[in-house]
């Protein structure tokens, strides 16, 4: 918290986005402790690493310090005052933190935990769904990420172009 | 316990709303991002707090083990994470470009340099 914190007064987009490597880190971590040990790998890996080489190279393509805002910052801190309150005054409607008996833990979950190495084999729940169960959305994954990379490629592609011919 | 136990909403809330304020204040495209995906990793900590139970294990199936965590929300927000990244990279080469073709990512100068 005290990280994210920090990210919003820094001005210098280089410790930024260290900093952000760092947030990811330490959620992470906290992953671990919920017991979401498949997310944190993830997160460490592609979270505190990919985001901070993608944060680093952008930042090399573009400038380094944020400026001053000009207007003032009440109506925007009014918004997320007011939303903030709202999202509080509906947590206590949520089943608390650790409860084995929330509706979440009696639905479809038993059934993955119990039936997933009859039906597959594999130890982890998580792999197994990920993998076997939920194949195809796994699939649609990758789609996405292909797609990502189409866009990423066809939006910094043409300037390479463009660049080259400027060069001629 | 009853008040007290939801102090894992809080934190969400707290660190959603960061995020939140950062995209909608801060006029530097490259750290709206950043809020932006601060916002995201808010959501995913609200889903993998859920799906912690108390003395609970991973949801790795083991003799004598048990109770396991529920490994549902972590399927989903392992999607979730791998997509996150996906739009920050397109987002960033967004970025890029604007700064190409503006020569600034600061989004009230963008906006003067289109309605002189």
């Amino acid at each position: 918290m005290v990280v994210a914190l920090t990210i919003v007064w820094l001005r210098n987009m280089f410790a930024v986005v260290m900093l952000s490597g760092i947030y990811s880190f330490l959620m992470a971590s906290i992953f671990v402790v919920l017991d979401a040990v498949d997310v944190a790998f993830t997160e460490a890996a592609v979270g505190a690493g990919i985001s901070t080489v993608l944060g680093l190279t952008a930042l090399s393509l573009t400038t380094e310090r944020e400026k001053t805002p000009r207007h003032r910052p009440f109506l925007p801190l009014f918004v997320v005052a007011v939303t903030g309150a709202v999202l509080l005054y509906v947590t206590p409607d949520m089943p608390s933190f650790g409860d084995a008996s929330a509706p979440v833990h009696h639905h479809v979950a038993p059934r993955y935990i119990e039936d997933s190495i009859p039906a597959t084999t594999v130890p982890n729940v998580v792999t197994a769904v990920l993998a076997s169960y939920r194949g195809y959305d796994t699939l649609g994954e990758t789609t996405v990420i292909f797609t990502a990379g189409i866009g990423v490629v066809l939006l910094l592609g043409r300037r390479r172009k463009k660049q080259q011919e400027g060069e001629k | 316990m009853s008040l007290l136990g939801h102090y894992n909403y809080w934190i969400v809330v707290v660190l959603m709303m960061v995020g939140f304020y950062v995209v909608i204040d801060r006029g530097n495209l490259l750290k709206k991002l950043i809020g932006l995906n601060m916002f995201q990793t808010a959501v995913f900590l609200l889903y993998i707090s859920m799906g912690k139970i108390e003395g609970g294990t991973a949801p790795i199936i083991w003799e004598g083990g048990g109770p396991y965590s529920n490994p549902l929300p972590h399927v989903l927000i392992l999607t979730a994470i791998v997509v996150g990244v996906a739009t920050l990279a397109l987002g960033l080469g967004l970025v890029v470009r604007i700064r190409e073709a503006y020569g600034t990512v600061e989004e009230d100068e963008i906006r003067e340099q289109d309605d002189p």
